[in-house]
């Protein structure tokens, strides 16, 4: 009976120090908070969200597609995903793969370098712009102002609108806006 | 004994191992400071106060919620444009008054801006000043007794949603039209808006002493959506700053037509101008019809009043008094700093943010630096009174607050997340996310020339998976971020009432000193007041019935009432005889078409009942009064229409 009692002790003891030893180990990893911090913010907001009951919202979309792997790796390398999934209504111009391919040789691997993050996040703003703008709107608007803070042009084209050259493949209404596959890339116009 | 030694010794081991861990816990602390104290800055302790008073307006329930910060807490929701079955608000007789409107009763609408009234530029505590969107109302709220006590609808206007900020002497408040109508109203058709409708700026003079509202003028401005504003202060007081979108002037598809002009405008109006013009006989009297409701604390009444005319003032008639900066691309605020040099413009479509100089503007207008006109109001050249461009700090920017150490404080919308930037280096110097879809943010003071930079309180429009889940609709919320250092700090998250749209704050100490704690009874002026239970009565008047009532712990008084007639329009005044802080006393009836009464010491209130089937009908108080409140009830005695049932009351004896 008593060593009963003693064995209690003892696994309380043992219990107590595997306790403080959880607490010294999170303690270290609070400690070093300040420099982990930017790096899981980056990775929280609303892109992040389980949610598989709404309409896939623009990125959701990008993702899901086979067409766009290119694209969603830039994303994700330029961390501009959560430009993509709030309320918007935003308008996404997505350029294929095979769009990225065109680009010329290198680009892409440059690009997708970490010390090319803004220019490529540059890039990517350039292609979503405030508004759910069908094709048929789109004919009707001479430009656009893209999230980067530049301009494309709109062109039409037997009726069809031309984005900065590239020509719009197929359209898929998303839960916060719309997206539009595109052929080309839109690259930004230098100032 | 051995074995008594043994659990000795492991209980020695025990104790050891609690220290140590009492040790790894202080050093922990020491070395994870920033991490672990967060907790500590929101935690106030039971019976302590918060630091400040945070007025977080409830957007679409229409009223105005007050909360404590740090804390989060929430202490009263105040209904302003809504009626409020908790307090009887707008339905109780007295304060019915408050929601009429030349429409007739509107007992809804979309409460937006809270403002506090200022005195020399920095807070006074005295009221706070809210507009209702939806039918144009400005509401000023007594920060003595919590309480809407006045409500003045506006004219020629329509989404009055520029509104209501307040002059560095609350010389006026403020209320701007968001969509721009045919001024006056007639029957024209939509497609010539272009030219033909009119956007009007309403200046609302507030008298000094008692707060009260009247319409000194209203600018006709041309007919663009007239979205925030601002006004001047220090060098800048005097003038008012308005931003403008839809400058294309469509009445259509509005999130394409209004977005094609690359730049619209922040409008500058010198008030004292205009003001010094109407004060010598200008403008021009308009006839109109709006409400003007007051509530009179001394009888405990409102009382509406249809005014039938308005002062109008054509911009164009005051050379020197209006001018229009350009600013990129529909801008949403417009901000001033402290110092009232720089006017904040944010572009919702825009990735910059704009900042004018009112210096420059001013030298803009003297050397008449100008790009043309718009409707004959000069349009200053968009570089002549650019200060800076914050460029790209985020997607879709809204509204800037400011510190007292020289930084401004930005959310976007898009980007879901607050940026700090330096005003005059223009440099960003920090972010943090909101969760999620963050509209306005507040600075107590933070429109005044004396914000009290500690805390930012971010609102969100959406929380998705913040908190638990609690069917389709979820709360919005706000987020209190400490911004005492150079890096802001996430410190609390709390849900809010209704749509946190923006919100005002103050320094507790400004107004805890002032908050009314009962209503004297002899200063009960209400014309049904009773001031003692000898007095109460019940009084006919054709088929209408008037009870005198008091109430005190734990009885009304009469408590037994005879020879009410189906069919009767029984009024029951009812005066809260208490004279204690904190005992309010309700009552109701069964079967009364309205609300309770939430009445205060010292105060009556009025509700209609009217039998519709004979029987003994019983009421009773609705507020945990005290230890007898369940016992405190009675009986009203309704028989038929046709009957003779005499009419009489009594309390404690049987009703002869």
């Amino acid at each position: 009976m008593n060593t009963f009692k003693q064995l209690g002790l003892v696994l309380a003891c043992i219990s107590l120090f595997f306790a403080c030893k959880n607490e010294s180990q999170e303690a270290q990893s609070t400690t070093s908070v300040t420099n982990t911090e930017e790096t899981t913010t980056e990775r929280s907001g609303q892109a992040f969200i389980q949610d598989d009951e709404g309409t896939p919202n623009c990125l959701q979309i990008a993702i899901g597609s086979p067409d766009h792997k290119t694209l969603v790796a830039a994303v994700q390398a330029a961390q501009v995903e959560n430009a993509l999934v709030n309320v918007g209504p935003l308008t996404v111009f997505a350029p294929t793969d095979e769009a990225f391919a065109a680009l010329p040789e290198g680009t892409i691997d440059n690009l997708l370098k970490p010390e090319n993050k803004n220019t490529l996040a540059d890039i990517l703003k350039y292609h979503v712009t405030p508004g759910n703008l069908s094709t048929t709107i789109l004919t009707k608007l001479p430009k656009l102002g893209q999230a980067n803070n530049q301009s494309v042009q709109v062109e039409v084209v037997d009726g069809k609108p031309v984005i900065g050259g590239a020509n719009i493949i197929a359209s898929v209404p998303a839960g916060n806006g719309i997206v539009h596959v595109i052929d080309k890339v839109l690259l930004p116009p230098s100032e | 004994m051995k074995n008594i030694l043994k659990s000795i010794a492991a209980l020695v081991t025990v104790l050891i191992a609690f220290t140590s861990c009492n040790d790894t816990k202080k050093s922990d602390s020491k070395s994870g400071a920033l991490a672990s104290n967060v907790a500590e800055k929101v935690y106030v302790a039971p019976g302590e106060h918060d630091e400040f008073y945070a007025f977080v307006s409830g957007g679409f329930s229409g009223q105005l919620a007050v909360y404590g910060l740090p804390s989060g807490r929430l202490f009263k929701v105040i209904p302003v444009f809504s009626q409020d079955a908790e307090k009887a608000w707008g339905y109780n007789e007295e304060t019915k008054p408050m929601l009429e409107t030349s429409h007739g009763f509107i007992p809804w609408d979309d409460a937006h801006h809270p403002d506090i009234s200022q005195t020399a530029g920095e807070l006074d505590g005295r009221w706070v000043f809210i507009n209702g969107n939806n039918t144009p109302r400005i509401a000023k709220i007594d920060l003595t007794t919590f309480e809407t006590t006045e409500i003045i609808e506006i004219p020629n206007s329509a989404g009055n949603h520029s509104s209501s900020f307040v002059t560095e002497n609350t010389e006026y408040v403020v209320a701007g039209t968001r969509f721009s109508v045919p001024v006056p109203q007639k029957d024209m058709p939509i497609k010539d808006y272009k030219g033909n409708f009119k956007g009007a700026l309403t200046f609302i003079s507030v008298e000094p002493e008692h707060g009260h509202m009247d319409i000194k003028f209203q600018l006709i401005m041309p007919g663009f959506d007239y979205d925030l504003s601002h006004p001047g202060r220090g060098k800048s007081h005097g003038w008012f700053f308005f931003s403008t979108y839809n400058t294309e002037e469509a009445s259509t598809l509005m999130e394409v037509n209004a977005s094609q002009n690359d730049k619209d405008f922040i409008a500058a109006v010198n008030w004292k101008k205009i003001e010094e013009y109407v004060n010598n006989g200008g403008g021009t009297m308009m006839p109109a019809n709006y409400a003007h409701n007051v509530y009179d604390e001394s009888t405990h009444m409102a009382t509406s009043t249809m005014k039938k005319e308005v002062l109008t003032v054509n911009p164009l008639d005051v050379p020197g008094a209006v001018y229009l900066m350009p600013t990129p691309k529909s801008p949403h605020g417009c901000d001033v700093d402290p110092t009232g040099e720089y006017i904040v413009g944010s572009g919702k479509l825009s990735a910059n943010l704009t900042i004018h100089s009112f210096t420059k503007m001013l030298d803009a207008i003297e050397n008449e630096k100008f790009a043309g006109d718009a409707y004959g109001i000069p349009i200053i050249n968009f570089d002549d009174s650019l200060a800076g461009v914050v460029e790209q700090p985020g997607l879709g920017p809204l509204h800037t607050e400011f510190d007292d150490k020289g930084n401004a404080y930005t959310t976007f919308f898009i980007s879901s997340e607050v940026v700090k930037w330096k005003v005059g280096t223009w440099e960003v110097l920090d972010r943090q996310p909101c969760y999620y879809s963050v509209g306005h943010l507040m600075i107590p003071g933070g429109n005044s020339q004396k914000p009290f930079g500690k805390y930012v309180l971010a609102m969100n429009k959406i929380t998705k998976d913040r908190y638990l889940p609690t069917g389709p609709e979820v709360t919005q919320s706000a987020q209190l971020y400490d911004i005492s250092g150079d890096k802001m700090e996430l410190l609390l998250d709390f849900p809010t009432v209704g749509e946190p749209h923006y919100a005002a704050g103050c320094p507790a100490d400004l107004i805890k000193p002032r908050s009314k704690k009962l209503f004297p009874l002899e200063e009960n002026n209400h014309p049904y007041a009773t001031k003692s239970e000898a007095d109460t009565k019940v009084v006919r008047d054709g088929n209408t019935v008037h009870i005198y009532m008091t109430m005190i712990r734990s009885h009304f008084s009469p408590d037994n009432i005879e020879g009410i007639r189906v069919g009767d329009k029984v009024y029951f005044h009812v005066t809260n005889l208490e004279q204690d802080y904190d005992v309010p006393h309700g009552v109701s009836m069964i079967g009364a078409n309205t609300s309770e009464l939430l009445i205060m010491p010292g105060q009556t209130e009025t509700f209609l009942w009217e039998p519709k089937q004979e029987g003994v009908w019983p009421f009773y108080c609705t507020d945990f009064c005290s230890a007898l409140h369940q016992e405190m009830q009675g009986y009203v005695r309704v028989s038929a229409a046709n009957a003779n049932t005499p009419l009489k009351w009594s309390l404690g004896e049987d009703i002869e």
